[in-house]
């Protein structure tokens, strides 16, 4: 156990130092320029020019800018080029965000993906089946953000309901719980769109496993006993599937933190994707790069939990 | 002949066709996806030659903006008074060339990493399937994002991209099959005669790992399709005033209130197109596994 979290660790490690060298040398090898004033703003004397380079070390060789950016990653001296407040500040503000949504995205796609999967076990080989994998292609083809639209559509033309956000504006709510609910209402209607993709992953990889797991002879056991198919499909097979709902907060957290750009963009959701699609459009280099540091750390820290959890749950797995 | 049966002298890829031609869904799907192809390049060859239909998909009549759809505008105007139809018609062909395109450069690099990693084995395997674990956990659309934005979009620009983070699943499949046959006795044989390791990967690996390469190649098309249309309406896709799904979509959705059929039919048209190539390249991977 102990070793297995050092390899794991080092690997880690390793894992994160190439995706910063990758993320930093896209960031500064491509065309143009970090400057918030324009490149050739002609207000913009030399003096102030140079004073910008130095401070945001533009002045140094690439190999220095790299190592002097992660030493102020990893101090919390990194500075945004836009706003000069510092990256890990911005971060952490949008974080408890990025992370409700991620993680309520998550729970929607295994449970949703858990009952679309047994169901599609059960009935393996019928039309059930067909229709299920169908609805499973159905919903990883389905372009996110048309979704978010269509919903926007029906529910403020509709229903005149607001969603943007992560509470009403301008309404004053009664209690604590009304306003409680407006919360969870903004936060279920971005989650749920984010989660379809993963609905469909978690069904199908579920529907593999448990159809193995319909043919073991424990499951022939339970049912000459006479239990309940209810009790032998959730209880006895579901169990023994587990490997996919665990794993699969792992296998989620990538497809989720990148669907989550465009997600939170269009409900104005103020997590880490929609600070990452204004960072990249105001070319804030530091910013860039220190979100996808923390993202890549995010889904790293995911994969290790769902190995751990995998490994408490299901007594027949070691990490060694 | 009987389209259940089998026949002892069928090579597998016919064996395989005849599995996929007796499914369905696959019909179905291929005539949507050879439709798709059919408008999309009848489009392109009309205004080729200067001729437009129904209208030229750039044409501007503020007198006719956001008309709903009507019999002369069959999906409707935008707020320019552009012919819907005629911008998703012109923007099929960007869709289904970014699809193509990006799949071969994934299944380029994937190919090479991954039969270089599986054939050599050993140290150049460690590091070249580090650097694929590295990759995954990269959220790919930061990635493509932030390379796209930097690098200026542009068709060119998007392909590459998109191929460019996409290769990581190809390469880890390539490298499976690799590991397996390498350790077959007509790849031994053909070592023992004294065979090239070129001859070997091209002649006795590749063809009998064609099947599950050709299947992870049709389920990347839709991926990228729906990459393109995610990077296109975040306005970093190919620019305007060239139309594509995913820009007609970033352009209505200002009128979203008022238009919805500027919202509605572009999705329609990704929605199918993307789920017609996951459909077919699971028929296509139903039929390359099953035996009989």
């Amino acid at each position: 156990m102990t070793s297995f979290l050092i390899r794991r660790l080092a690997l880690s490690v390793v894992l994160l130092f190439i995706i910063s060298i990758i993320s930093f040398f896209i960031v500064t090898m491509t065309p143009g320029s970090p400057y918030p004033w324009g490149e050739l703003n002609p207000k913009i004397s030399a003096e102030v020019k140079a004073n910008f380079r130095k401070k945001f070390h533009l002045d140094r060789p690439l190999h220095e800018q790299y190592t002097l950016m992660m030493k102020d990653l990893f101090t919390g001296d990194l500075r945004s080029i836009k706003d000069d407040r510092p990256v890990m500040g911005k971060i952490m503000e949008r974080l408890p965000a990025t992370l409700a949504l991620n993680i309520t995205a998550i729970l929607i796609s295994l449970s949703f993906g858990t009952l679309l999967g047994v169901y599609a076990a059960r009935n393996a080989g019928r039309w059930q089946d067909m229709a299920g994998s169908f609805v499973a292609f159905l919903f990883i083809a389905l372009p996110g953000f048309w979704v978010s639209y269509l919903v926007a559509i029906v529910l403020v033309k509709g229903f005149g309901v607001p969603i943007l956000g992560t509470h009403s504006y301008g309404i004053v709510f009664p209690n604590g719980f009304a306003a409680g609910l407006d919360t969870l209402w903004h936060l279920l209607i971005p989650a749920s769109i984010l989660a379809i993709g993963g609905i469909a992953s978690q069904s199908r990889y579920l529907r593999a496993t448990m159809i193995g797991t319909l043919r073991e002879d424990y499951i022939r056991t339970a049912r000459a006993k006479g239990l309940a198919e209810e009790t032998v499909l959730y209880k006895h097979a579901l169990r023994n599937s587990i490997r996919p709902l665990v794993t699969g907060i792992g296998m989620l957290l990538p497809a989720l933190i990148s669907g989550s750009v465009i997600i939170e963009s269009i409900f104005a959701y103020p997590g880490m994707g929609r600070l990452f699609y204004e960072a990249v459009l105001e070319r804030d280099y530091p910013t860039i790069v220190a979100l996808n540091f923390i993202g890549a750390a995010l889904i790293l820290l995911g994969n290790l939990l769902s190995d751990l959890l995998y490994a408490a749950v299901d007594p027949r797995v070691r990490l060694e | 002949m009987n389209p259940g049966s089998s026949n002892i002298s069928e090579t597998p890829s016919a064996r395989i066709l005849r599995r996929f031609r007796a499914d369905p869904i696959a019909r179905i799907a291929v005539m949507i996806i050879i439709l798709f192809a059919l408008l999309a390049g009848g489009t392109a060859l009309l205004s080729q030659f200067g001729h437009h239909w129904p209208f030229d998909p750039n044409l501007t009549n503020l007198e006719q903006k956001l008309l709903p759809p009507s019999p002369q505008h069959w999906l409707g105007t935008d707020n320019l008074g552009r012919d819907v139809l005629s911008r998703m018609l012109h923007g099929s062909s960007i869709s289904l060339t970014v699809g193509l395109i990006a799949v071969f450069v994934s299944l380029a690099i994937g190919m090479v990493v991954g039969a270089l990693a599986g054939y050599l084995g050993g140290i150049t395997d460690q590091v070249l399937m580090r650097s694929v674990d590295a990759l995954l956990c990269f959220p790919t659309f930061f990635l493509m994002l932030t390379a796209v934005a930097l690098l200026g979009p542009s068709l060119i620009n998007i392909v590459v991209v998109i191929g460019l983070v996409s290769w990581t699943g190809t390469a880890r499949l390539v490298r499976g099959e690799f590991l397996t046959l390498r350790e077959s006795e007509y790849v031994k044989s053909a070592r023992v005669l004294g065979q090239n390791a070129w001859t070997i990967i091209t002649r006795h690996i590749l063809p009998n790992a064609a099947a599950p390469i050709l299947v992870t190649a049709v389920l990347g098309i839709p991926e990228a399709i729906l990459s393109e249309a995610g990077l296109s309406f975040l306005g970093f896709g190919v620019q305007p005033p060239q139309a594509t799904w995913g820009n007609i979509i970033a352009d209505g959705k200002t009128y979203l209130l008022d238009a919805w059929w500027l919202i509605l039919f572009p999705g329609l048209a990704i929605l199918i197109a993307s789920l017609s190539f996951y459909l077919a390249g699971d028929a296509l991977r139903e039929a390359a596994e099953s035996r009989g």
